[in-house]
């Protein structure tokens, strides 16, 4: 496996910061490791040759080498760069007031448009007080039509299909449909094809002159290679689109088509897709993704979901609990429960600093921490505020009711038992012994990299 | 239907010398036609870079470096390349620009060359390939050509629609199966791998020549879902000894250097036997097959040059390294 950007990043900086001077040439020297990580990143060849010389000049003028703290300062200066070739950006989606919006996907085959109109769609939902339309207008696809149908069924968003007509048919349709119900915005599914071609480009040109979308987003694999910029310049060349989708963000890719397609056409990243459940897709934040690239993690995004999904009133009183050390298992599923409010663990995990990129080599399984809530959910009450009450025969109870057996409903309550005395623990400000008291399921995530000897919960099949 | 007619009908006004125009017939010409674009963005990159250059220095040096780093080719790989090129010129074996552009294809062939590329399936029994990959990587179109093949040499295929996560997958690979003319097990509310377990079943009770299985798109990186598929994996080779024969992965030749650790972590779980380098007929250069030996050695065996169910070609290094350069 090669080393990602952050590796790197992290490497090279970490170097800077035990040398007590900097010189022109060890800076040369750890930018050229920064280049060949964007290299490896994807991102393309010019952008990343115009970054490096950027970068170099600031770093080696005065100011670095004068400065307090130089290393931190070149940090400073390479996140702002790619920071600055990401953004400004504003996702906002403007809203017609006199008849339904019309939003355009358009995209290459397989970059996931379909998908993508369906998680626009939700997120128009959720955050805009409208009621978004589908247009199943890739009417070239096999299967294109049922698929967007069955998503729309899931997320219940109406689309407006035909098999027998034509791409631009069915996008006036749709339009049309939307005015008459005071529905919109209409988000148009496009044909995509495997690449650039006359014919598809003939056929977005006249559906963008005929049917007029207030918007055009191009739809991008975040895993493409140098031919990313190729095809967005195309696509921009030909429609002018106004943002870019960024999607399969949640992979290993590491973002090189987000730092180079705005550079090269000049349009932003707007938003971008994370994985395959509809409600994975988020407006782009290039300060955020800076950070992330650089191993900061998004801190900001963390803390954002995290308000979202815990109630202040629950938090506080979870605290108190916490604090006096009166925890007990209700309490634990209530924040096992709110850590689930706030999206899958693995995503979670990817926000925090320095776990991001190191994502892959960290094998955890979210159903092992369902399993502990369905092991906490075949609890009476009185099981919960008091677990040392549970005997065998209770425990041959909870785990028939959960579906695990008594050795896993065990194994809970001992780290239960033991997560208590850390908490009392921490509350004192031990924190290193947090680690070691995570149930099942927690545990690798916090725990030593596989290969090594872990602690705690071992992973039952 | 034909991308090949509308390829050469819109290119060869633009190609003002280049072989497209004398592309010969028959496999040859018709992976030349596929990669002209890939051809031109490397070799006619690297010739112009050639010819504006009478002396090989660094400054030569750093535009080949361009010119393979646009056409997907991965950092170590160029190093290497332009290291290698480097030496030759110190060693006296490259003494002028003529020669640079014979030395790259030979070092690039080479990399290419001891790949063992022929499908292994069984000699007697029917044979059973697995197709795995990442999400909107091509996998079923590249299932229903490589059914296609096996149809057109007279067996029968069955396929096995184990996508039963992406919605309508299962309708895409029936519209499929239907054109190239093979049979489909399915059943919608099924865990995958009892799909594949029935379709191994069926293809013992029906006396079918060729299984092919297609899978659910994932990321590579989601732990979870590469244990289902070794399920899959499991499953089959219980039903069908040493099934499946072949392990198949499909990259999108427009993936960057991502295609390498796609490879790897498939291969980690279910141990591939080969590649299928999908949609090869654009401007991507599926460069980065290059850069793969440096860090798994996995052979590509076919390649995708178009939307037609015929378009899936047996990888050959020669053609293809001399198709990027001729």
């Amino acid at each position: 496996m090669f080393e990602t950007l952050t590796d790197t990043l992290e490497g090279f900086f970490s170097k800077m910061r035990g040398r007590p001077r900097l010189t022109e040439k060890s800076i040369k020297e750890g930018l050229r490791e920064v280049r060949l990580a964007l290299l490896e990143a994807d991102v393309h060849y010019r952008v990343v040759k115009d970054f490096i010389e950027r970068v170099t000049e600031k770093a080696i003028g005065e100011e670095v080498i004068k400065g307090v703290n130089p290393a931190q300062q070149i940090v400073k200066i390479v996140h702002d760069e790619i920071e600055a070739l990401m953004g400004p950006v504003d996702s906002r989606i403007p809203m017609r007031q006199d008849g339904p919006t019309v939003l355009m996907l358009c995209g290459l085959q397989g970059s996931g448009k379909t998908t993508t109109a369906a998680k626009l769609a939700l997120h128009i939902r959720r955050n805009y007080s409208a009621r978004p339309i589908m247009a199943a207008a890739d009417v070239r696809r096999p299967a294109a039509i049922d698929q967007l149908e069955t998503l729309g069924r899931e997320i219940n968003v109406p689309v407006v299909s035909d098999r027998g007509a034509d791409a631009l048919m069915v996008a006036m349709k749709a339009r049309f449909e939307a005015a008459e119900k005071e529905m919109g915005p209409v988000i148009l599914d496009t044909a995509g094809r495997l690449h650039i071609d006359d014919e598809m480009m003939g056929e977005l040109r006249e559906m963008k002159s005929r049917v007029n979308p207030d918007q055009i987003y191009l739809v991008a694999d975040a895993m493409t290679g140098q031919d990313a910029v190729n095809s967005a310049l195309e696509f921009n060349r030909q429609l002018e689109f106004d943002g870019i989708i960024l999607t399969k963000l949640d992979g290993d890719a590491r973002g090189g088509a987000a730092l180079s397609i705005k550079a090269v056409t000049g349009k932003p990243v707007k938003f971008v897709g994370l994985g395959e459940k509809l409600d994975r897709f988020e407006e782009f934040h290039p300060d955020r993704m800076a950070d992330r690239i650089l191993g900061m993690g998004d801190v900001v995004g963390l803390v954002e979901k995290a308000q979202e999904a815990i109630e202040d009133e629950d938090a506080r009183e979870l605290e108190e609990r916490l604090r006096k050390a009166k925890f007990d298992l209700e309490d634990f599923r209530k924040q096992i429960q709110m850590v689930k409010r706030m999206g899958p663990l693995r995503e979670i995990m990817g926000h925090l600093p320095f776990i991001g990129s190191k994502l892959d080599q960290l094998d955890f399984d979210e159903s092992q921490v369902n399993k502990v809530e369905a092991i906490i959910n075949s609890m009476t009450p009185r099981e919960r505020e008091r677990p040392e009450i549970i005997n065998s025969s209770r425990r041959v109870r909870i785990a028939e009711g959960s579906g695990t057996d008594p050795v896993m409903v065990n194994q809970l309550l001992k780290q239960f038992k033991q997560m208590k005395k850390v908490m009392r623990k921490m509350s004192r400000g031990n924190v290193e012994a947090f680690a070691d008291a995570l149930p099942p399921g927690f545990d690798q995530m916090a725990g030593p990299p596989p290969g090594t000897r872990r602690r705690g919960g071992k992973k039952r099949k | 239907m034909c991308p090949f007619g509308l390829f050469s009908k819109k290119e060869k006004p633009e190609e003002d010398s280049g072989p497209l125009e004398e592309a010969s017939p028959g496999l040859l010409g018709k992976l030349r036609n596929g990669l002209a674009k890939t051809r031109r963005k490397v070799s006619g990159g690297l010739r112009s870079v050639l010819s504006l250059h009478r002396s090989i220095d660094e400054e030569l040096l750093e535009e080949l470096e361009e010119q393979l780093y646009l056409a997907d080719v991965g950092p170590r790989a160029v190093m290497r390349y332009c290291e290698e090129l480097r030496q030759a010129h110190r060693d006296g074996h490259i003494q002028n620009t003529d020669q640079v552009m014979d030395f790259l294809k030979d070092l690039m062939r080479d990399d290419l060359s001891d790949w063992d590329t022929e499908l292994h399936l069984p000699e007697e029994g029917p044979a059973v390939i697995m197709v795995a990959g990442v999400n909107g990587s091509g996998k079923t179109t590249s299932i229903a050509k490589l059914a296609s093949r096996f149809v057109r040499s007279g067996q029968r295929v069955l396929l096995a629609a184990s996508d039963t996560f992406r919605a309508a997958a299962i309708e895409q690979l029936e519209i499929w199966a239907q054109r190239v003319g093979a049979d489909i097990v399915k059943n919608e509310s099924a865990d995958p791998a009892a799909v594949a377990f029935d379709a191994a079943e069926s293809t013992l009770a029906r006396d079918y020549n060729v299984l092919i299985i297609d899978t659910a798109g994932r990321l590579h990186t989601r732990r979870n879902l590469m244990r289902e598929l070794q399920k899959i994996h499991r499953v089959v080779g219980r039903k069908i000894p040493g099934a499946p024969h072949e392990t198949l992965i499909v990259l999108d030749a427009t993936t960057g250097q991502n295609a390498i650790s796609q490879a790897i972590q498939f291969n980690e779980s279910i141990a591939l036997s080969g590649i299928v380098l999908a949609k090869l007929d654009g401007t991507a250069k599926g460069g980065v097959i290059f850069g793969m030996k440096d860090q798994i050695e996995l052979p590509v065996k076919f390649i995708g040059i178009g939307e037609g169910v015929d378009d899936l070609l047996p990888f050959e290094p020669e053609p293809f390294v001399e198709a990027l350069f001729d």
